[in-house]
């Protein structure tokens, strides 16, 4: 039994299905044109394509200057930016007027992903906005929520109906030359989920952006920017599958948080694209910057993951902790089974006095998975009282993965509190047996003892997503027992 | 009930057990006594189907079948529980939720119907009464921050929820004072009946007060090298195991 423990199955992943839809894509490759193109199929006012081809621009000179991220505990074959698709989208029938016009091969696919869009069946008390591709397809509740004053849509809608709060915060918390692959997203995004909430204004039910990438060959880079308007509240989800493919795929996403005086947003991710075959032959690259402004006093932010998919999993959700008292908190489980690599964690940045940053991280590696937590905690010269507490706790399922920790603290004032534990413990055969003398079969235990190991997390999602959560960990974790 | 013949059995490479014969009829309780280094953990942990231990001669018949060859689960799930001397911590999984999902895998392998949160609960509060446990104990983590006494009382708790047909107490009076002995063998005395037996693993004569046992062994390297009644333990107790080992050698 031990060394079977290791042992590979074959694994499902069940939402691997490619839907048959007539796809309109523009030429393959990346070039001023092509950003030009995507501008103008979004009807872009002169200052969006303007910023776009900057950021073109500083993402062409970083190429150039090979200045593609190589600090990573990552590898792969390097990637070859011409040749992907840059756009696809659905082919529209015609203009929607409501959800009811929604092309039924789409709502299908939605459905399949237990994610219904279709009036009668919606989720109650979710609101979804649906992204194929590079499009947002259908957003659920729009009007309900707008009676409040809520906005929340498709990127593309929101810079032709709230142009100046766009031009405002894009680019505002995450620079186009932030980074490669944001310089990149900025260049050539396409759509994605914009979501503003008005002062005072506590959001009576989830937001939620469902991304689905479909077409072939074609990466996905969306733009989602959320802002919290002083004392108000806003719980965001976000979920995410692809088709099992041969070819690896490109997903480059850049998220934006910003929350003023007293303000909250809670911003949970269930990431499960396609995370290859136990080979290690396809799957999504998936290489993201996430990062909120707590710009207000007293302001939180909390980013809470689950990162069960993708080949490669590169991202780091941070907080700028600006205003007085705000809180930042990272919660993350990672799990990266057969030939799946994983470089995640946070940067807390604490800049304002007396604020506190809350970083709790799982991994679990089985098979031959590989993965590192990289943080990094910096105390600015004026954050008086500033306090952050770390833990990072890596779990092994047998002895052919890895889990490393790389934890950079920068500490510029003395009377901070930094703490930071590690551990790192295999799943014992102790408790397995322990588990298993009591009637649990391996399988069951596994799946106890995982779940245990991740519950500070789980328990920080809200509750629907919690139980979606502790399924798809199972279903990843399926077949590494023998 | 349990018929041993000739076991032996290494872990890694060292021959521990040398040819163990042991028969335990149905209702009867037998204490295995003797030095640290006989080989008492070993077989008790033979018995549950320990994967670092292995056979390599012998065979024991559980209820007439090989219980060498089922799973460790399957074991369990055919009524042999194991009380353990050092049971494990397993963090962020509630004690409750633990015997919950064990209590119920026991019962659908009998052909019973699962027990709900409600009836569960009900069920255990009964338990619990008998081995004076605190309540809180069942909303914490399996054995995380439990006080040696509190494990050895969590796995009478067990054993008593799941109501085994073999039980092999693996030195279970280990670092407990007299008033939890007490406790515990109050527990495991619950269970006696014409239709279980017990194998009770010890150092002590101790333990053996309050549960009387039918039959005592005496192991030492491996094999059994003296069986007596109850006073054999008494016996022990005053002569020491150099005693045993003296008579034992040729």
């Amino acid at each position: 039994m031990p060394e079977t423990l290791e042992d590979l199955a074959e694994r499902e992943y069940e939402h691997g299905f490619v839907t048959e839809i007539e796809t309109e894509r523009i030429p393959k490759g990346l070039s001023e044109e092509i950003v030009r193109i995507i501008s103008s199929k979004k009807d872009e006012p002169e200052w969006l394509l303007e910023w776009r081809l900057k950021a073109l621009a500083r993402f062409q000179q970083m190429l150039a200057r090979g200045q593609h991220p190589s600090w990573a505990q990552v590898s792969y074959p390097e990637i070859d930016f011409q040749d992907m698709y840059y756009y696809a989208a659905p082919k529209p029938k015609k203009q929607l007027e409501s959800l009811d016009e929604v092309d039924p091969e789409l709502l299908a696919t939605y459905d399949k992903l237990g994610i219904p869009l279709a009036e009668q069946k919606r989720l109650a008390g979710v609101a979804v906005d649906a992204v194929f591709d590079s499009v947002s397809v259908a957003t659920t509740y729009k009007e309900e929520l707008a009676k409040q004053g809520i906005l929340f849509g498709s990127f593309s809608d929101a810079v032709k109906q709230h142009p100046e709060l766009v031009r405002k915060y894009l680019g505002s918390v995450v620079p186009y030359s932030d980074n490669f692959f944001a310089a990149l997203n900025s260049a050539v995004f396409s759509d994605g989920s914009f979501a503003y909430i008005p002062a005072g204004v506590r959001c009576p039910m989830e937001l939620s952006t469902y991304f689905r990438i479909n077409a072939q060959e074609t990466g996905q880079f969306e733009r989602t920017l959320i802002v919290a308007e002083e004392g108000s509240y806003v719980s965001y989800l976000e979920g995410c599958t692809a088709p099992m493919r041969d070819e690896n795929q490109l997903h480059a996403a850049v998220v934006e948080l910003v929350a003023l005086d007293d303000a909250e947003i809670k911003y949970s991710t269930v990431q499960n694209w396609y995370p290859g075959d136990k080979n290690g032959k396809g799957g999504i690259y998936n290489f993201v910057t996430k990062r909120g402004a707590c710009r207000g006093r007293r302001s939180k932010i909390s980013w809470t993951q689950v990162e069960t998919g993708s080949a490669i999993t590169w991202k780091y959700p941070s907080c700028l902790l600006q205003g007085d008292e705000s809180v930042g908190e990272f919660y993350s489980v990672a799990l990266t089974n057969n030939m799946q690599q994983a470089d995640t964690g946070t940067k807390m940045i604490h800049l304002g006095k007396n604020t506190k940053s809350t970083i709790i991280s799982k991994g679990i590696s089985a098979g031959r998975g590989q993965q590192s937590y990289r943080g990094l905690v910096r105390i600015g010269p004026r954050a008086e009282g500033a306090r952050n507490y770390s833990q990072c706790d890596s779990l092994l399922l047998g002895d052919r993965c890895g889990a490393h920790t790389f934890p950079y603290l920068e500490v510029k004032n003395a009377s901070s509190t930094v703490e930071h534990e590690a551990t790192t413990s295999k799943i014992g055969e102790d408790q397995l047996f322990y588990c298993r003398q009591r009637g649990l079969s391996e399988e069951d235990a596994i799946s106890m003892i995982v779940n245990g190991f991740c519950k500070e997390v789980l328990r920080e999602l809200p509750m629907e997503f919690a139980v979606e959560a502790q399924k798809l960990l199972d279903i990843s974790l399926e077949g590494s027992v023998g | 009930m349990l018929e041993i013949k000739n076991l032996h059995a290494r872990a890694g490479d060292a021959l521990i057990l040398k040819g163990i014969d042991l028969s335990i009829g149905a209702g009867e309780v037998h204490a295995i006594m003797g030095p640290n280094g006989s080989g008492k953990s070993t077989l008790a942990g033979v018995l549950s189907g320990r994967p670092s231990f292995e056979v390599t001669e012998g065979s024991v018949l559980y209820r007439g079948e090989d219980l060498l060859a089922m799973e460790p689960e399957d074991r369990a799930r055919a009524g042999i529980f194991q009380a353990f001397q050092y049971p494990v911590e397993i963090p962020g999984v509630t004690n409750n939720y633990f015997l919950k999902a064990s209590l119920n895998a026991i019962r659908t392998a009998r052909g019973e119907d699962e027990l709900d949160a409600m009836d569960f609960l009900s069920v255990v509060r009964e338990k619990m009464k008998i081995v004076e446990m605190p309540k809180d104990l069942m909303g914490r983590s399996i054995n995380e921050g439990f006080s040696g006494g509190e494990k050895k009382r969590n796995e009478v708790l067990q054993m008593l929820l799941l109501e085994p047909s073999f039980m092999v107490l693996d030195e279970t009076d280990s670092g407990l004072d007299i008033d939890a002995l007490r406790v515990v063998a109050n527990g495991v005395n619950h269970l006696r009946s014409p239709e279980r037996s017990m194998l009770v693993i010890t150092h002590y004569q101790r333990l053996l007060d309050y549960i009387v046992p039918d039959v005592v062994h005496v192991l030492s390297e491996g094999r059994i090298v003296r069986s007596g009644g109850k006073e054999l333990a008494l016996e022990l107790e005053e002569k020491g195991y150099g005693w045993i080992e003296g008579a034992a050698a040729p």
